[in-house]
């Protein structure tokens, strides 16, 4: 099968970040080709744990997340689903003095971003959450954070993306980019030849092939996140759950199961696949009940994993490329790119469009890594 | 540390005590792990207290195989490591060393193997139609296995639905035992059964027995009918009645009948996620519309360490299942270095078996046509409460093509059962809507834990050391 398309921008990598590029770069009125090795949403956008949440990231990621903040409740408009998106909040909890200590030191950073968290310490933490049993110094509640669905997030944004026009093509992965006089040429899938000016690389934990490809080599490494869901049960937590300095993450969704995680999977030998780890498996299932004691008896029925992509300083890469002009990256969030992606897609869009963007996104370029490639294949 | 391993056994079914056997005369002592609280599987099960019935009242003409395989099993236990009521839940990667996870009496545990036989058996296969959640709807193995091990009928009055061998034989065990059975609805074909002739060639006895129960039931007054398709359980909290649709020389009629239990089924699905698990390369069976690990004749899979045997490495029936059971035993002994007395005889009498199975698979087909007329609002997946309308409405706006993704996207198989329930359903209604054959669509990737485990199990684990 040959076929040829030639569009303004094509994107390789079809997850939270590339999809929404793609509507909204359509919406922006350009002609979009989105571009996936196998199915939307189906890698890091669709096996992260489902955390809508601002709360915990470093201060030069909230402006991004504030912008996605206000993009999440109007799903339902833009792809048709609201993907069980709910503010819940998200609650800390911190088990030692130290930990606390921590929680409100944060708090204090942010101040100026809007989060309006909330410090609870002490007797008042039993008052403010009456339904939490497990013991805690203190608490920190960002009352506006969330949760939703990651199976149906990237999904619905890449089906409204074709619906708005956007030739998604799945299953095809890409097999060779070059450059041309005046944009790129990608071959891909069976015979498939894909001319576009400007060019979205937001292959996810595939990204730093096609970085390096551009002479950018970025040292992003794989991690697997390690899930464990239990059959549905009534409805109890009310909040999305993390632990200051632990591992422990957890919410209970609309149909009644706890999604929670903690740790890490393990890679196969083929790393794009991994498994889930029994030892982190067990962890926060021990840890679960020493938190809801009401659990002990509750059956586990699915584990899950999957490959996300992370780099070093816990920042994601989201910017134009140093080398090749008309080439943009977005990639590397490190287990929390979920919240942010659906304002990614609207910065891309922004950056193809007008070659600048309102929101701040200095700290993610991927001119950062320049130094330390040097110097490590300088060491090498 | 791995040469001191013993060879496991998954299973204590035809195929796990077979393959035990044979071990155990090489010399060997393997763990066999059987989630059955007692040994001889699905087909020869126990009952858990003696409830005075002999062989032959439990079992009918299989009663002598059943005490057969019982008798070998007891002889055998001072020669192995026997773990009833343990269940397998993971298999680690092959990567990642030969591991099993097992839970038994609410404990966690991880057991090493050197060689890994999976006996892991079968459930029945259903489809959904009107009304199949009702209380008071069993499958045709659930019905038998409440006359076996617990000596009660699932209903006094009931219907028996479906396509299998399971069909006459259930609905006659059950006249037997003083139940009033209703009607046998065979979703066949009448014609189809001419097969049966040719299959009187191969297995005389099969096909005698199969005569003896018709006859029988007829004899009794038995409704039969052929050709039919359910339309609705009657009935709100319990069943009490059935509306169906029958095939007749011309036309089509639509009757009802009342009865307060319903049996039925499809004939047998393999359970197959511990191989998947464990590694091993899958091919699509178009007989029996299902994934299946990749077996040589013996049982050897893709993974060298790694054997299967009996239904869950296909369908073939208990017979087919101790001479696997033993073909797997004989080719882990050859495959070790270990004499083993010659197995080609063995490797030809399943070879027969295969053929008779072939042969039944056409006397008792699948009805392909199903899921053009199972109505929107029936339960695809009960697990998840997905409706076949959700599922066609997936399929359609997802643009759908592959089954991990219509889980993933509808829910269909993310339930308790992980899709061994529904995954058939599933397979059909999307290839159906694809246009596509039923292995085009591919196959749920199995994920641990394969059954649920209790979310307290974490606070009690415990490694198993061998010196």
């Amino acid at each position: 099968m040959s076929r040829r398309i030639s569009v303004d921008v094509a994107i390789i990598g079809g997850g939270l970040v590339g999809s929404s590029a793609a509507l909204a770069m359509r919406k922006a009125g350009l002609s979009v080709a989105l571009v996936d090795k196998g199915y939307c949403g189906a890698q890091a956008s669709g096996v992260n744990y489902g955390g809508v949440r601002r709360q915990g990231r470093s201060p030069e990621q909230l402006p991004l997340s504030q912008r996605a903040h206000r993009i999440w409740p109007q799903l339902k408009a833009m792809i048709g689903i609201d993907a069980e998106y709910v503010r819940s909040g998200h609650l800390k909890l911190a088990r030692t003095e130290k930990d606390f200590a921590k929680l409100e030191a944060y708090a204090e950073t942010v101040r100026d971003y809007g989060l309006g968290l909330e410090i609870v310490g002490g007797s008042a933490l039993a008052e403010r959450f009456p339904w939490l049993s497990a013991k805690a110094v203190g608490a920190s509640l960002c009352p506006d954070d969330g949760h939703a669905n990651p199976r149906l997030v990237a999904p619905a944004f890449a089906r409204a993306a074709e619906r708005a026009g956007v030739t998604v093509l799945e299953q095809t992965a890409v097999r060779e980019v070059t450059t041309t006089g005046n944009g790129f040429a990608i071959l891909a899938g069976d015979g498939i030849e894909i001319r576009c000016r400007q060019l979205v690389n937001s292959a996810g934990a595939w990204s730093d092939r096609f970085a390096a490809h551009f002479g950018e080599v970025v040292p992003l490494t794989r991690i697997y996140p390690s899930m464990v869901v239990t059959e549905p049960l009534p409805l109890r937590l009310p909040v999305s759950m993390g632990e200051q300095g632990g591992s422990f993450y957890g919410r209970q969704v609309a149909r009644g199961n706890y999604v929670m995680g903690g740790g890490r999977g393990l890679p196969l030998g083929d790393p794009d696949y991994s498994r889930p780890s029994v030892t982190a498996a067990s962890s926060v299932m021990q840890r679960a009940i020493a938190l809801f004691p009401h659990l002990a008896d509750a059956q586990v029925i699915r584990f899950w994993s999957g490959t996300e992509a992370e780099m070093p300083d816990g920042n994601p890469v989201i910017g134009p490329s140093e080398t090749t002009s008309g080439l943009f990256h977005a990639f590397g969030f490190c287990g929390a790119g979920f919240q942010t992606a659906p304002a990614v897609g609207e910065v891309l869009s922004e950056l193809v469009t007008d070659g600048c963007t309102t929101t701040p996104i200095q700290a993610f370029s991927i001119g950062r890594f320049r130094k330390v490639a040097v110097e490590t294949a300088a060491s090498l | 540390m791995s040469e001191r391993l013993p060879p496991v056994i998954v299973g204590a079914g035809p195929a796990g005590i077979r393959a035990a056997e044979r071990l155990v005369r090489a010399g060997l002592r393997p763990i066999v792990l059987d989630e059955g609280q007692r040994a001889g599987g699905q087909i020869y099960r126990r009952p858990l207290i003696e409830d005075g019935r002999s062989y032959r009242s439990r079992y009918g003409s299989e009663a002598d195989k059943a005490q057969r395989l019982h008798r070998a099993f007891e002889a055998l236990l001072p020669d192995i490591d026997y773990r009833p009521e343990t269940l397998v839940w993971n298999i680690s990667a092959p990567e990642r060393g030969n591991q099993l996870d097992v839970l038994s009496s609410g404990a966690h545990r991880q057991i090493g193997f050197s060689q890994l036989i999976l006996c892991t058996g079968a459930t029945d296969r259903v489809l959904p139609f009107p009304g199949w959640t009702t209380p008071g709807v069993y499958t045709l193995g659930a019905s038998q296995t409440a006359l076996k091990a617990q000596g009660c009928t699932i209903g006094d009055r009931v219907v028996f639905m479906g396509s299998g061998p399971l069909l006459y034989l259930v609905a006659w065990q059950y006249m037997k035992a003083g139940a009033r059975v209703e009607a046998v609805l065979d979703t066949a074909p009448v014609t189809s059964k001419r097969h049966l002739l040719s299959l009187a060639v191969h297995a005389p006895r099969i096909v005698a027995l199969g005569l003896f129960y018709g006859l029988q039931l007829q004899l009794a007054g038995v409704k039969i009918r052929y050709g039919v398709r359910p339309e609705a359980v009657l009935g709100g909290s319990q069943v009490e009645g059935l509306r169906y649709r029958r095939r007749k020389l011309r036309g089509e009629a639509v009757e009802t009948i009342a009865c307060d239990a319903l049996a039925y089924g499809f004939a047998l699905r393999p359970e197959t996620q511990l191989a998947d698990l464990a590694g091993c390369r899958f091919r699509f069976d178009a007989r029996d519309r299902v994934w299946l690990p990749e077996r040589d004749a013996f049982g050897r899979t893709s993974r060298s360490d790694v054997y299967v045997a009996g239904d869950g490495s296909g369908i073939a029936g208990a017979d087919a299942a101790e001479v696997s059971g033993e073909l797997a035993a004989a080719a882990l002994l050859e495959d070790t270095g270990r004499a083993s007395a010659d197995a080609a005889g063995l490797v030809t009498a399943r070879e027969a078996i295969l053929r008779q199975r072939d042969i039944l698979g056409r006397a008792f087909p699948f009805p392909d046509d199903w899921f053009e007329t199972v109505p929107d609002e029936t339960t695809l997946c009960r697990c998840e409460e997905i409706t076949v309308a959700e599922g066609r409405r997936a399929i359609a706006s997802g643009s759908i093509t592959e089954i991990n993704r219509l889980k993933a996207l509808s829910r269909v198989g993310m339930g308790r059962c992980q899709g061994r329930m529904c995954s058939a359903a599933a397979t059909e209604l999307l290839s159906g809507a694809c246009g596509t054959s039923t292995g085009e669509v591919g196959r749920l990737r199995a994920q641990a834990p394969v059954k649920p485990i209790p979310l307290g199990f974490g606070g009690r684990v415990e490694a198993e050391v061998r010196s």
